[in-house]
């Protein structure tokens, strides 16, 4: 219901958008922006290009200088342009959006090497996120940075991979494909709701927000969706092996990238510290990162018989 | 196992409301839980057991105002979500 509610509110933004851009055009009589100043080999070319939309003009201004109409129009893009901010304002208050653009700014060679670093983490030497006066840098600079455009994407292609395993086992219908989404979207809010809970119990002062603690359990999908595959196409035996590896891989990733986010420095750095307070945290990390293989095993068994 | 929306929403509503039934005299002091028992030390870290009872004592705290569950309002909510799940094929 959350995606539901943020998605026409994106439509409704993109929709405004549109049409205040259409609405602006018919100022100059032109209906189109001139982008042709490039140089005057490209002139020649595009002074035909010019003549045409100027051709439209003509007729459209007929159109425009009815004042009636200009009015109306004038009032139709002050309407538009107010409604967007409204639903700008509103909108920032529920789903922080200018935070969501930052997990969104990632790159192909971002994803790549992050793809790479969650199937294979064992070779990655430096865990640690950059900053940059104080914020993380994107994602794009940096490749230990959380991002949400994986786990979206790998969260869809699970679903569409569930309704592919349960297809060639003849237990497909639409309604399933339904069911899948909301069940698993319900275990990832489950598990971002205990990992909350949990760190507020150890009273840990970290930087992680809500949204890293989705970006961290939706890594997990990605080994998930090549283990379903792996199974439909080999049999049962490469299923398992597929889970084992990416349940070794989710683990090692999931404690090198928390360790330094959970534990205070010295721990962070692997010397022994005492104390019942540094102990907590270890064993919070060890759960945290133990419980997502057996998220992985628990979400996909039923696929493959 | 199918979890839907609803029954995450179902699940937290009975959570939220067995905390907030906890009574404060009969039961909670009497294990050593009480609400006066926790504030310890005012050190850096409170502990585990510190921000149990801080968290318990919070959501009695909002809860009193609104104890729908207990009321009849836990099972007019239940025949809804019954209507609606069985009106849809889907059940989010």
């Amino acid at each position: 219901m959350d995606y539901s509610a943020a998605q026409s509110g994106f439509r409704q933004q993109h929709n405004m958008r549109l049409r205040n851009s259409s609405v602006d055009g018919p100022d100059g009589g032109q209906l189109f922006d001139d982008t042709s100043a490039a140089g005057p080999a490209n002139q020649g070319v595009y002074r035909n290009q010019q003549a045409g939309p100027q051709a439209a003009g003509p007729p459209g201004q007929s159109f425009l200088s009815d004042p009636m109409s200009n009015l109306a129009m004038v009032y139709g893009s002050s309407l538009a342009t107010q409604g967007r901010e409204m639903v700008d304002k509103n909108l920032d208050r529920f789903i922080p959006i200018s935070k969501l653009k930052y997990y969104f700014a990632v790159d192909t060679v971002y994803v790549g090497k992050k793809l790479g670093i969650l199937v294979f983490p064992y070779m990655h030497k430096n865990w640690e996120v950059s900053y940059q006066q104080d914020t993380p840098v994107a994602p794009r600079f940096d490749v230990n940075a959380p991002d949400l455009y994986i786990p979206t994407m790998a969260f869809i292609t699970y679903i569409l991979v569930a309704g592919l395993a349960l297809g060639t086992q003849n237990r497909f219908s639409p309604e399933l494909l339904g069911v899948q989404a909301s069940s698993a979207l319900v275990w990832l809010i489950m598990e971002v709701l205990a990992v909350l809970l949990s760190l507020y119990l150890v009273t840990v002062n970290t930087d992680l927000t809500t949204i890293d603690l989705v970006a961290f359990s939706g890594y997990k999908y990605v080994g998930m969706i090549i283990g379903i595959i792996a199974g439909l196409l080999f049999g049962r035996l490469a299923y398992y092996l597929s889970m084992l590896w990416f349940c070794g891989a989710i683990f090692v990733f999931m404690i090198r990238t928390l360790r330094l986010k959970l534990l205070s420095e010295a721990a962070a750095e692997g010397k022994l510290v005492r104390g019942t307070r540094n102990q907590l945290r270890m064993y919070l990390t060890m759960s945290i990162a133990a419980a997502q293989p057996v998220f992985m095993y628990w979400l996909t068994y039923h696929l493959i018989r | 196992m199918a979890f839907t929306l609803y029954t995450l929403i179902q699940t937290a509503i009975l959570c939220i409301n067995a905390i907030a039934v906890l009574h404060e005299e009969r039961f909670l002091s009497k294990m050593g839980w009480g609400a006066d028992q926790g504030v310890g030390g005012f050190g850096d870290d409170p502990g585990v057991k510190a921000q149990i009872l801080n968290l318990i004592r919070s959501v009695r705290t909002v809860m009193r105002g609104g104890v729908v569950v207990n009321s009849g309002g836990y099972r007019v909510l239940q025949l809804l979500g019954e209507r609606i799940c069985d009106n849809a094929s889907w059940c989010i």
